[in-house]
């Protein structure tokens, strides 16, 4: 490889960088800036023009705690559906043999690629009024309570263990859900931590949905709220953008955070085989 | 239930194919607990995707409209009915026509992007911890909150225009019925192209080392290989980027909601699933807004497997 495709790949890498966090640091930059300041100058640091008055701001328009309540909620909820029936699926698809193993994967593959448009409003007319659950975190979780995608990384991490070892548990007396718990789950915690990682995301940055069922501001989730900010009352504010970019840089910091501390959970092999299967 | 389990769970496991199989077995298999494990998510499956799947069909070919809980009311069969009311309004074509003008932007645009950009990343040694984590964020984050930084930096006076000067569209990009819908695929393809690298590294791994040797010694420069090795290579993962993002862009809802103030300029940057959503729930038509929904995912699908057939060759 000669220098000049290095530094070629290199120019490539750093624009690519560049185009992808230059944003995130603008989201910031303009979360602190008592006015607004579109110019190029606008994107450095300004100390005289340096305030977090837009956080406050933006907690009066928005309940910022409650919002973050509420996602919290609807994540947790999502979480906990994958993780306890999400590993029951996946030990079944990988360790057991048992009548309808093919048809349960390739139905957890297939609801993968099923498009959101053909269910929303089905689902809307079942939860929202059929069941009465508008407006109520249930209705919320319900449609995401099970990952697909976290079923099939299991089940993946799950064939990689040797099957001598079920065997000779077995042998010993302890039923498939002591199995599960004690033998299986401790050797496929990187598997968890991806599917924390991976199931995290969707709930959490989720906006169509929570959109639709909830019309209580405080039920909203914090991207619905800051929706709603951003297509309703941002202008009548005294400073919309501060405002908004700190509403978006409180919404984003979770998952940033998250993402930064665990990022070598988040590997291409596993995620790829949750999507190809 | 854990009582229940265990007796079920000692017949198999205790004497593993020695005795003569039990009638239970037979029919539910070695483990039939395996079934029982499965049971909430295969309701789940059945309650959150194969029923209202179902539903939306029989919805979009009938006289659909909310109705108080548990109210009775007749719902008569009326054909196409409502797929023609979807379909002799004009801002319904127009919305189709946008998600078109998307999805040629969109697509193209993501799979040489994160292809060219995996393929660097995969070389490379130094920083890539830093690299991969840049360009993962944006897909991590929120759509709603990257949306506002978007807002800023487009609008009349920000600070793209002030970096474009006069070269800058009039009126400014979200605004400008030319390029509202450009504006929103790009922002999409930027939203988005973290995971196709992702996909796109995980198939690099699987191209052989030696391909790449022995395209070296018969003289192949790096940019014959990326033709001849790395792009045949991953054509299985093409393939999957052109389905998952033609699927993707097809829902487009939330850029064109928040980033032009639902669907605007005068409804140039309207997506199907904003004309379903106002449509359906706003306007009180959900057979009208499931007719779209029908017709949507039937051409999606049918977009799906002409690239399969183009893109995925004969293996």
């Amino acid at each position: 490889m000669t220098t000049f495709q290095k530094i070629l790949r290199g120019s490539v890498l750093g624009i690519g960088a560049l185009a992808f966090l230059f944003p995130f640091y603008y989201m910031v930059i303009g979360s602190l800036q008592a006015t607004p300041d579109p110019t190029v100058a606008g994107a450095f640091p300004n100390p005289a023009n340096l305030t977090i008055e837009n956080y406050g701001a933006i907690n009066e328009r928005i309940n910022l705690f409650q919002g973050l309540v509420n996602s919290g909620i609807f994540t947790g909820g999502v979480l906990i559906g994958t993780l306890v029936f999400g590993l029951l699926v996946g030990y079944a698809l990988a360790v057991l043999q048992w009548r309808g193993r093919g048809v349960t994967f390739a139905l957890a593959l297939l609801v993968q690629v099923v498009p959101f448009q053909l269910l929303m409003i089905p689902l809307y007319v079942l939860i929202a009024r059929d069941y009465g659950l508008a407006d109520n975190y249930l209705g919320m979780i319900l449609p995401f309570a099970i990952n697909s995608t976290a079923v099939i990384i299991f089940r993946q991490y799950f064939l990689q263990l040797p099957k001598e070892l079920f065997e000779a548990a077995r042998i010993d007396g302890a039923t498939e859900l002591v199995l599960l718990w004690r033998i299986a789950l401790p050797l496929v915690r990187p598997a968890v931590i991806t599917v924390v990682l991976l199931t995290f995301i969707g709930p959490w940055n989720e906006f169509l949905w929570p959109f639709l069922i909830t019309k209580d501001a405080g039920m909203q989730p914090l991207a619905v709220s800051l929706a709603n900010y951003i297509s309703t009352v941002a202008a009548s504010a005294a400073n919309p953008f501060g405002a908004t970019l700190a509403g978006a840089a409180v919404l984003a910091a979770p998952v940033v955070l998250l993402f930064i501390v665990f990022q070598r959970y988040f590997i291409s092999t596993d995620i790829g085989s949750g999507v190809k299967g | 239930m854990t009582t229940s389990t265990r007796t079920r769970a000692d017949a198999p496991a205790s004497a593993p194919g020695k005795r003569r199989t039990s009638r239970k077995q037979r029919v539910f298999g070695r483990h039939p607990l395996g079934l029982l494990f499965s049971a909430p998510y295969l309701v789940f499956v059945m309650l959150v995707f194969a029923y209202p799947l179902l539903y939306s069909v029989w919805i979009s070919f009938h006289d659909f409209f909310f109705t108080a809980p548990g109210a009775q009311v007749e719902r008569p069969f009326v054909g196409l009915a409502n797929f023609v009311t979807a379909f002799s309004d004009p801002s319904v074509v127009r919305s189709f026509g946008n998600v078109g003008i998307f999805l040629l932007i969109n697509v193209p645009l993501t799979v040489v992007l994160s292809l060219l950009l995996a393929t660097a990343l995969n070389r490379v040694t130094r920083f890539s911890t830093f690299l991969r984590v840049s360009f993962y964020v944006p897909y991590v984050t929120a759509s709603v909150a990257v949306v506002a930084v978007w807002i800023f930096l487009f609008n009349g006076n920000g600070l793209v225009n002030q970096i474009l000067g006069p070269a800058a569209p009039d009126p400014s990009w979200l605004i400008n019925s030319n390029w509202a819908m450009p504006t929103i695929a790009f922002f999409v393809t930027w939203k988005q192209l973290g995971f196709y690298i992702l996909l796109y590294l995980a198939a690099l791994q699987g191209v052989p080392k030696e391909l790449y040797e022995s395209a070296s010694t018969d003289g192949a420069g790096a940019v014959r290989q990326f033709f001849a090795v790395t792009v045949p290579g991953v054509r299985p993962a093409t393939v999957l980027v052109l389905l998952v993002s033609t699927v993707t862009g097809a829902n487009l809802f939330t850029e064109p909601y928040l980033l032009t103030g639902g669907g605007g300029p005068n409804g140039a940057s309207a997506s199907p699933v904003l004309i379903m959503y106002q449509r359906g729930l706003q306007q009180g038509q959900p057979d009208v807004a499931a007719a779209i929904g029908v017709v949507l995912v039937i051409v999606v699908l049918g977009i799906a497997l002409l690239q399969n057939r183009f893109a995925g060759g004969k293996d």
